[in-house]
């Protein structure tokens, strides 16, 4: 676990201040252990005239500039980070800049330890260090002014960047920080109170959409390096997969065509640009020995699963006694399929291997780690490596993976020259990275008045934690991805028995947009509706029963049916279904109604979603969040899936691996709860109950229960 | 040499013939706006425009395009459409990770050009083969409309 950089930090500006004489006056909070090198990579040259920092710089011209080291995917974090600065810098919001940070412990994410961006942590994690680092900087830009007046700081405020005294003294930070280079830095500076927030809560436009608009934003396949090839590979087929023999002739004797470079992964061609690297590619023949998966099919993965949920499992969570006898039984089985990310911008990396020192720019969600790995596989120290992080187009987890990080940097090292690794959407499609399948059997039971008794659920999955190398074997054998969403709920069952059936297929699990929820949430929120139906009880009410101590839950939930007008007529052939979840520290409400066409097939006409996710730093990015977690989630219910027949994935691109697509959009619509309880994630809770809102609704609409997907 | 009118000026090309206009415009002349994404037509994020008509640049050759006029995102703030419609995505803060928005801008512009008040189904038609993974169609249309009512006052 990481700690609050500023417990680590020096004093204030010892050396950084003053670079290359006049003019060249910064100052920097905290500052960190690895300071040198966050210098190095932070500061293009002496001609920026600044010193750097760890989370904001101001020069004598008045600018602000944020740097941030979480990863900018699409969530509006760089907007999350600069915003929560500025507010206790009392920043004028137009001269805020973001810079992206270098690799440096000063960026370790406080929830993971790490410089990684994921689990939506960003604004949980630094929502008090970053005003901190704010009200630090204006606390000595207001005493430097002081100083410079003669009066009392606390005589002065400040506003719009410009420290205010008495009888119209005004000051632009710019022409102090000089002074305020020179002071301590405050170890505990005051913060605001929520009250008179200016740019926290309200909904500015995001920093980062100016550029993405006119095609400027550089995302890392846009990288330019001097002398660089593109490379395109043959991946195995298989996982565990190896070469049995290469043909290049064809290959080499394509003009553009430069080198031809085995790794362990599979077999590059380095070319001047995608396209020529792409015909090389397509003229290798690779013979593969496909290893143990070769015969690996979906049929037996999901026989496998299944079988597991007959078998008593690791208990996750256990109250009461679910042997108690019982008046009514339920039961059913529910499968989730793999998943991909399928992120818009294909995996890719540009490495440079030189001599005592190696540079990567990528679209990575783990800077820090990754940094880490190209350390080890070139031999140098990590302060020797260089990550640049990108724009990343789209992330939902897959860019935490270290394969494309991996695969470039072994081919720079081999070639010698500066290497720009770029998949194929295919590659990308087929590169065994995704949401595992799962298979969870439940049981539950009525008394003779239909009040719920108990609830058994048995969930066989891979572990995420051990394919991810956070763990080499299960705390009491439970993966905790595997059974977030189901263990964890809320609902009170007077006797309830979670429990885990670790089943493996061989293909590695990865984090996918809100991980285990992403399933699990599917699985309980459509059997609840099952218990429901059984008692004869309508399915908010019978929720709300279970949940008379859960308030923030009810709240979401009471909010969602209030605005979706539950109980209220709907069209003719517009259904309505409900579903809940409580992760990464927020809660979620969503009311789907559908419609079926002559064809059965569901339209999904409208999501109502309520959303408690505490205190709000941007209210616009909780929106789109939302909205983008529920597409991400109804695309999968209604379209994804990744299967596999003779080791091989069968999908391969958008054509045969389709997505939700503007046509086949509802109405979304998401209400906040106003809260001043701590922030919550957001980038994930949306996503869990879009899907069993849907089948509920279907289950409304048509008397059938989805229990596989897609619908 | 092929050579071909980009965003107003004469341009000529080393690519082979077979080469994509997507890989031309990125790997030669150093136009990353327009982003790859499938290589088969299927997801829209390498929309440009040719000859005024929205184009597939991944599977659409290098020889094809001679003498034609390219427009790619990058020349978007030079027209009036392409302006409104990016004032329209800022006011509207529809980007999130943002790299299908070059596409989806240059789809729109086609759509505005040929139809400056479009409906939901018009809209759908147009847009319907543009991708995104993080789920802005909901502020895409929003923004199609917005700059509409803009070039209609």
């Amino acid at each position: 676990m990481s700690t609050n950089s500023f417990t680590t930090r020096r004093d204030f500006l010892k050396g950084s201040a003053v670079t290359t004489g006049a003019l060249v006056i910064g100052f920097t909070l905290p500052v960190s252990s690895r300071f040198a090198q966050a210098a190095a990579a932070a500061t293009p040259g002496p001609a920026a005239g600044f010193a750097p920092n760890a989370f904001l710089r101001i020069a004598p011209d008045g600018q602000v500039t944020v740097i941030c080291g979480l990863s900018e995917m699409g969530q509006g974090v760089h907007m999350g980070i600069a915003s929560l600065v500025a507010e206790e810098l009392d920043a004028d919001w137009k001269s805020v800049k973001l810079e992206q940070a270098p690799v440096d412990k000063a960026y370790n994410n406080p929830l993971f330890g790490m410089q990684a961006t994921g689990g939506s942590t960003a604004i949980r994690g630094h929502y008090e260090p970053m005003r901190k680092a704010g009200a630090a900087a204006r606390e000595m830009l207001v005493a430097a002014a002081a100083g410079r007046w003669g009066v009392d700081a606390a005589a002065c405020r400040t506003r719009d960047g410009r420290v205010l005294g008495p009888d119209g003294k005004s000051a632009g930070y710019g022409e102090l920080v000089a002074a305020a280079s020179k002071l301590p830095v405050p170890q505990n500076p005051s913060l605001k109170d929520p009250k008179d927030f200016r740019i926290l809560g309200k909904g500015l436009t995001r920093i980062d959409t100016p550029a993405k608009v006119d095609g400027s934003a550089g995302f890392g396949i846009d990288v330019k390096v001097p002398g660089l090839l593109t490379a395109v590979m043959v991946h195995a087929p298989v996982p565990g997969a190896t070469i049995v023999s290469v043909d290049d002739v064809a290959a080499k004797a394509i003009p553009g065509v430069r080198q031809i470079v085995r790794i362990p992964q599979g077999v590059a061609v380095l070319a001047d640009g995608y396209w020529t690297a792409l015909k090389g590619r397509d003229a290798l023949v690779v013979k593969w020995d496909d290893g143990a998966l070769g015969s690996l099919s979906s049929d037996g993965i999901s026989k496998l699963l299944a079988d597991a949920t007959t078998k008593p499992g690791a208990v996750a969570r256990n109250e009461g006694d679910v042997s108690v006898a019982v008046a009514k039984t339920i039961e059913a089985v529910y499968e989730a399929p793999y998943l991909a990310h399928a992120c818009m911008e294909p995996m890719n990396c540009t490495a440079w291997v030189r001599a005592g020192e190696a540079e990567v720019w990528a679209p990575t969600q783990g800077p820090g780690p990754h940094q880490g790995i190209v350390a080890q596989l070139t031999g140098l120290a990590p302060e020797k490596v260089q990550v640049h992080t990108t724009y990343l187009g789209g992330g939902f987890g897959r860019r935490f993976a270290p394969d494309f990080i991996i695969a470039a940097t072994l081919l720079a090292k081999a070639a010698g020259v500066p290497v720009k690794l770029v998949y194929t959407r295919e590659d990308d499609m087929r590169a065994w990275f995704y949401r595992p399948a799962s298979v969870t059997r439940f049981t539950a039971g009525l008394d003779a008045a239909g009040n719920p008794v108990s609830l058994t659920a048995r969930v066989a999955s891979p572990a995420l934690s051990i394919a991810a190398g956070f763990a080499t074997e299960l705390p009491k054998g439970i993966d905790e991805a595997a059974v977030e969403g189901i263990a964890d709920m809320l609902y009170a069952f007077p006797n309830l028995r979670v429990e885990y059936a670790r089943a493996e297929p061989g293909i590695p699990p990865w984090f996918w947009r809100s991980v285990g929820h992403s399933q699990n949430v599917y699985f309980i929120e459509a059997f609840i509706d099952e218990i429901a139906a059984a008692a004869g009880k309508d399915p908010v009410e019978f929720r709300r029963s279970l949940l008379s101590k859960q308030p923030r839950l009810r709240g979401v939930l009471d909010l969602a049916a209030q605005k979706a007008g539950w109980g209220s007529p709907l069209p003719q052939g517009v259904h309505r279904g409900v579903a809940i979840t409580t992760c990464f520290g927020s809660f979620v409400a969503q009311v789907a109604e559908v419609s079926m066409d002559a064809n059965g097939k569901p339209r999904v006409q409208r999501i109502v979603a309520a959303v408690d996710c505490g205190r709000t730093v941007n209210p616009d990015v909780i929106h789109r969040q939302v909205e983008g977690a529920i597409v991400y989630g109804l695309s999968a219910a209604l379209h994804e899936k990744i299967t596999f027949r003779n080791g091989r994935v069968e999908q391969s691109n958008f054509d045969d691996y389709p997505m939700l697509r503007m046509d086949e959009m509802p109405k979304v619509e998401v209400h906040i709860v106003p809260s001043t309880e701590a922030p919550g994630g957001i980038g994930e809770p949306g996503l869990p109950p879009a899907t069993p809102a849907v089948i509920n609704a279907i289950f409304a609409a048509t008397g059938k229960r989805v229990r596989t997907l897609p619908i | 040499m092929i050579s071909l009118s980009l965003n107003g000026k004469t341009v000529q090309l080393s690519a082979t013939p077979d080469t994509p206009l997507l890989w031309a415009l990125r790997d030669e002349l150093g136009y990353t706006g327009t982003k790859f994404g499938c290589g088969i037509a299927a997801c829209g994020a390498c929309t440009v425009h040719v000859d005024g008509k929205p184009t597939r640049a991944c599977v659409t050759t290098l020889e094809s395009v001679a003498g034609k006029q390219v427009t790619t995102i990058e020349a978007m703030d030079s027209n009036r459409i392409g302006q409104a419609l990016q004032a329209a995505w800022i006011r509207n803060d529809v980007p999130q990770c943002g790299y299908c928005q070059s596409g989806q801008i240059m789809s729109a512009a086609a759509l505005l050009a040929r139809n400056p008040k479009p409906n939901d189904a018009d809209i759908d038609a147009a847009m319907r083969r543009n991708l995104c993974r993080c789920g802005t169609y909901n502020r895409i249309r929003a923004a199609i409309k917005d700059a509409a009512a803009t070039l209609a006052a």
